[in-house]
């Protein structure tokens, strides 16, 4: 990820900064420019809205085999999240030690170290998921 | 004009190891734990940091906050962890509870009492009338060298504070602090050492407890005060023994520190310690219970204060859910090599890296 990418998103990443149509009331998350069901009609129709962070999870993996920069952390749960707004997201469950992350559990938002550039670069913060 | 804490939150993270764990692998005295009156310390997961718990506490202190983050003038977190050597972590807080951009900050380092200095601040700008609030956060993810003495103590945590001016929010009014300084060189850190080091047995009578009970002695006499005027103390806890020593030797008597002292159970938290003892205290006071706190940073300082809870306490959200013993009841137990895992002690060589 590059810093100016990393920066412009922010918002969505720390606060789960989302969109909601105007036309049709959908929420989006990540935040849209045009909603993908209203395209026209949603332009300059767009607010921002912010998700609660509490969800339920519909499907959960543990990865053993771990992405750049989570050697680490292996193993670790990725989860498929619906949140109560709507939009369903992929995050990272922690602190579930001993306790198995299953379909249905609820879910809530924390602040925690995403990943860094080596070193000497920029740390990447954003949102996880614990068992609520 | 007044000034008092008008919401705050804590954070400490659920992993803990026991001190007989930490000498297991050392081969030291089974019963250090005992000595130290640190019986196990907290520990953060491998993806929390100073700035990843400060966001917590603030967030917390803002979920149940009278007024809102466009009135934040002012935030200072204390640390001797902060992850960027050049970058506020105060910057990515901001970011989290969504103030500003209109506001001050800095962050703040003073070893263990950075998180009491950020409080100082916050009053003198309330009081002043240049903020209308202002964030107070102290937190550390401290670490000892492996084998050192401190291995046993340094831990993870912080609280946040949030001080206003208006009596119709003050839940604690904060009437008074007053600090001692002097050149001490008890424990420091060079940059770009990873440990610590400390003058050994420097640490205790020329250091923690002449700065404590000199900032505790001078508030006193300040505010006409005596030990048995308070319902709660709270200090600096490096350890479980030497607040319980320094509160006996000026006169503090054994249920003014039940609240306060979080030692025991997890570790010394450093720039979170006393601001942690706070909120529990905080947790547990009703109205017009009198409150004295006095923390105490390497180097060497200390910040005392004086502050007294208020009838707005009772209609401040101190459910089950937002209580610090809830958060201290839930926890999972880690052994040394798990320890070993998060705090980055492992080596990644190979293809595991
Ligand atoms: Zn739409």
């Amino acid at each position: 990820m590059t810093v100016p990418r990393f920066w412009r998103e922010i918002p969505q990443r720390y606060n789960l900064q989302a969109s909601k149509c105007g036309a049709c009331d959908a929420i989006h998350y990540p935040p849209r420019t045009v909603c993908p069901e209203c395209r026209r009609a949603s332009i300059g129709n767009l607010e921002e809205v912010k998700l609660s962070g509490r969800g339920t999870v519909l499907e959960s993996t543990r990865v053993h085999k771990a992405a750049p920069g989570y050697e680490a952390q292996v193993p670790y749960t990725l989860a498929l999240i619906q949140t109560e707004e709507g939009p369903v997201i992929t995050g990272q469950v922690v602190d579930h030690d001993g306790r198995a992350v299953s379909a249905g559990d609820d879910v809530r938002a924390v602040f925690r170290r995403l990943g860094e550039d080596g070193d000497a670069g920029v740390i990447y913060y954003g949102t996880k998921w614990v068992l609520a | 004009m007044a000034v008092g804490i008008i919401s705050y939150g804590a954070y400490v993270p659920r992993y803990r190891i026991r001190s007989e764990e930490i000498a297991r692998i050392w081969g030291d005295d089974a019963n250090i734990g005992r000595a130290l009156n640190v019986h196990e310390k907290s520990v953060p997961g491998a993806d929390e940091d100073v700035a990843t718990i400060s966001v917590e506490a603030a967030r917390q202190a803002m979920r149940r906050a009278p007024t809102g983050p466009d009135d934040v003038g002012a935030i200072y977190v204390g640390s001797e962890s902060h992850p960027y050597a050049v970058k506020p972590t105060g910057t990515i807080v901001q970011a989290a509870i969504d103030a500003g951009p209109y506001l001050t900050m800095a962050d703040y380092e003073f070893a263990c009492k950075a998180g009491t200095a950020a409080l100082q601040t916050g009053m003198g700008l309330v009081q002043s009338g240049m903020a209308k609030t202002v964030l107070a956060i102290g937190t550390d993810t401290s670490q000892g060298a492996p084998r050192n003495a401190l291995e046993y103590s340094a831990s993870a945590g912080g609280a946040a504070f949030l001080l206003g001016a208006e009596r119709k929010h003050i839940l604690a009014e904060l009437h008074h602090t007053v600090s001692f300084t002097t050149d001490t060189p008890d424990f420091w850190r060079r940059e770009g050492q990873k440990y610590p080091s400390h003058g050994e047995r420097f640490t205790g009578t020329p250091a923690y407890f002449r700065h404590v009970e000199a900032a505790s002695q001078r508030l006193m006499e300040d505010q006409k005060t005596k030990p048995d005027d308070y319902d709660h103390c709270v200090f600096h806890q490096p350890n479980g023994k030497f607040p319980v020593n320094a509160a006996r030797r000026l006169g503090f008597k054994e249920p003014q520190w039940r609240h306060g002292l979080l030692a025991p159970r997890i570790g010394n938290t450093y720039s979170g310690a006393a601001l942690l003892g706070l909120a529990n205290v905080l947790d547990h006071a009703e109205p017009g219970d009198r409150v004295f706190v006095c923390g105490y940073g390497s180097g060497a300082g200390s910040d005392a204060f004086d502050c007294t809870v208020t009838k707005n306490i009772l209609n401040y959200d101190r459910s089950e859910a937002e209580r610090l013993e809830t958060r201290l009841a839930d926890t999972t137990e880690l052994d040394y090599a798990m320890y070993a895992k998060l705090r980055g002690k492992l080596v990644m060589g190979g293809n595991g890296a």
